[in-house]
């Protein structure tokens, strides 16, 4: 969405772009996560993080595949991947930062599986088949990549002074993009009262209870919430990270758009 | 036993087609040639991630993203699996890691050399892996056990590899002018190097024999290249594509196809540490090697004091 785009107001288009905005994340995650193929710290970990990265382009395919179909417009996946600019895309600024070290990287993945996992407990139930089909599928993959990630902070956390000093750093450097997570605009409120959307402000309890618990555990000091706290990736506004990763990502299928590659 | 007898018994026992398992008596030399062909193995895996991974964040549509993720992640899985298979010869894989990325360890050379289009991904998949088989089938034979399990498991994902590769190098061979500049473009900078990838010319291996006599190898670098030319001819012309060698050409008696010189210079050169993207390989796997030091140490301090807490509560 960028500035000149309408709220939706049909069910269908509220239920596409609400299947969209999640694809976007799930995407560009998967994409920086990529990055770690063949650089991990350790062979076992470039396969867990590969296979996470596998999953998360995977479960925006199949989302962005349903979106495409509701639309009815013609349009792929691909092309919804591939032909959009930045402020078109929805993802949260959390997930275009910069890959970073590797506690960086975890300490990403565990505040946005935990996330995921919250909020995937509630879209499976979600009032539209093909969509709570989705997400109880991907359910089962978001459990394996909180339980890894929650793994990681706690070794990291309470394994050396370093590693402590590192994820610490994480933490307070990615804060300021937790708010977001919890955000509820105009598509947010309707598709909850098309019965296909959840209320995200709920979630926010339950998962600061998880992270403290985890974080405690781990030996570490939960951030402040009393902070600046970025916003606007719902609406297309972004990081200057995102254009770059775009740039990378799409120039191939967009130099040959005639070309075929599936 | 005296050091003969159980030379001859440790030779009856291969020349049975019997398995040498971790704890059987073995050669000193046998045990030092499997460390070194296996490690060498496992390393090639582990590099081989690196020209792939360079087109995951650029594949073309999500579908290729995901599969190449997948191949990479895969070869993690061969370089690991093999890694273990190492282990059971009484090293360890940081050792062996640390000789190759700071000492004089081999890797496959075919890693040398640079991935520039997507059309490279495609051809490696269909002549690297291609040629990786061929060696490979005949490895799950060897007379080591656990060399020999690994690469049944191994062949299988390759083959998955290779059908893949093969695939999509046909759809672009078949494609727009430049999908088809792209695909013939790929597999004219590949062929020579992946008939380099079976090593050195039968005369000029000194390994060879040994490692034929202890069941390791069942034939020679010779024979796997040959067996590799005379299938993918015809995989070539399927497809429409050109193999760059003018004199390629059947021959009548014995059967075969008859190739051209390789360009055995290069390939020493690349040995050497000359290729195209040698050094570049080196640093970033020491690069990921180094950065990853604090990782490995934060998990086992945490592994230490969790089994003091262990221990305590119990």
């Amino acid at each position: 969405m960028s500035t000149l785009d309408k709220t939706p107001v049909k069910r269908d288009e509220i239920l596409f772009e609400y299947l969209v905005r999640l694809a976007d994340d799930r995407l560009i995650l998967g994409q920086r996560l990529s990055e770690w193929s063949g650089h991990g710290p350790e062979l076992e970990e470039d396969l867990a993080l590969a296979n996470i990265a596998l999953d998360m382009i995977g479960h925006a395919s199949g989302l962005y595949t349903y979106a495409a179909e509701i639309e009815g417009e013609g349009r792929d996946e691909d092309d919804l991947a591939y032909f959009r600019d930045d402020i078109d895309f929805k993802n949260f600024q959390m997930l275009e930062q910069p890959k970073g070290d590797l506690a960086y990287t975890i300490a990403r993945q565990f505040l946005f599986s935990l996330y995921s996992y919250l909020l995937y407990m509630e879209l499976k139930d979600a009032d539209d088949e093909q969509f709570a089909g989705l997400a109880s599928k991907h359910l089962k993959e978001i459990r394996y990549h909180l339980r890894h990630s929650r793994e990681w902070v706690l070794r990291l956390g309470d394994g050396t002074e370093e590693s402590h000093r590192r994820i610490q750093d994480a933490f307070d450097d990615i804060w300021m993009y937790t708010g977001e997570l919890f955000e509820m605009d105009e598509v947010d409120k309707k598709a909850a009262e098309e019965g296909f959307g959840a209320d995200l402000a709920k979630l926010r309890k339950p998962w600061k209870e998880h992270v403290d618990e985890v974080l405690d555990e781990a030996t570490l000091t939960v951030p402040d919430d009393n902070q600046y706290m970025a916003s606007g990736g719902r609406t297309g506004f972004h990081t200057e990270h995102l254009g770059h990763m775009l740039a990378q990502m799409q120039f191939l299928r967009r130099s040959y758009p005639d070309a075929e590659w599936t | 036993m005296d050091e003969q007898k159980k030379l001859d018994e440790f030779q009856r026992r291969i020349d049975n087609g019997e398995k040498i398992e971790p704890k059987d008596w073995m050669p000193d030399r046998y045990r030092k040639q499997l460390i070194r062909m296996m490690s060498q193995h496992a390393h090639s895996e582990v590099v081989g991630m690196l020209p792939e991974g360079n087109w995951i964040e650029r594949a073309p549509s999500l579908k290729r993203k995901k599969v190449l993720l997948a191949k990479v992640q895969d070869e993690a899985g061969h370089g690991l699996y093999i890694y273990s298979a190492v282990e059971t010869l009484g090293v360890t894989r940081r050792e062996l890691v640390e000789e190759y990325i700071y000492g004089k360890a081999k890797y496959s050379s075919i890693f040398n050399y640079p991935t520039l289009t997507y059309a490279d991904i495609c051809a490696i998949g269909w002549l690297v892996d291609g040629a990786a088989i061929v060696n490979q089938t005949m490895l799950a034979k060897s007379s080591y056990g656990p060399y020999s399990r690994s690469m049944v498991r191994i062949c299988k994902e390759e083959s998955f590899h290779k059908k893949q590769g093969y695939e999509m190098l046909a759809k672009m061979a078949n494609g727009t002018p430049e999908q088809k500049k792209m695909a013939q473009d790929a597999v004219n900078r590949w062929w020579w190097p992946t008939l380099m990838m079976f090593g050195p010319p039968d005369d000029e291996s000194p390994n060879s024999a040994e490692l034929i006599k202890w069941g390791v190898k069942s034939k020679t670098n010779d024979e796997l290249r040959q067996s590799f030319v005379d299938r993918t001819v015809m995989e070539a012309k399927k497809i429409g594509i050109e193999l760059p060698d003018p004199d390629l050409k059947y021959n009548k008696e014995t059967g075969h196809w008859d190739y051209g010189e390789i360009p055995w210079d290069e390939f020493w050169e690349v040995i050497r540490g000359n290729g195209p993207m040698n050094r570049e390989r080196i640093r970033a796997r020491r690069k990921a090697y180094e950065e990853g030091a604090w990782v490995r140490e934060a998990a086992s301090e945490y592994a230490r004091k969790k089994k003091l807490r262990d221990e305590k509560a119990s």
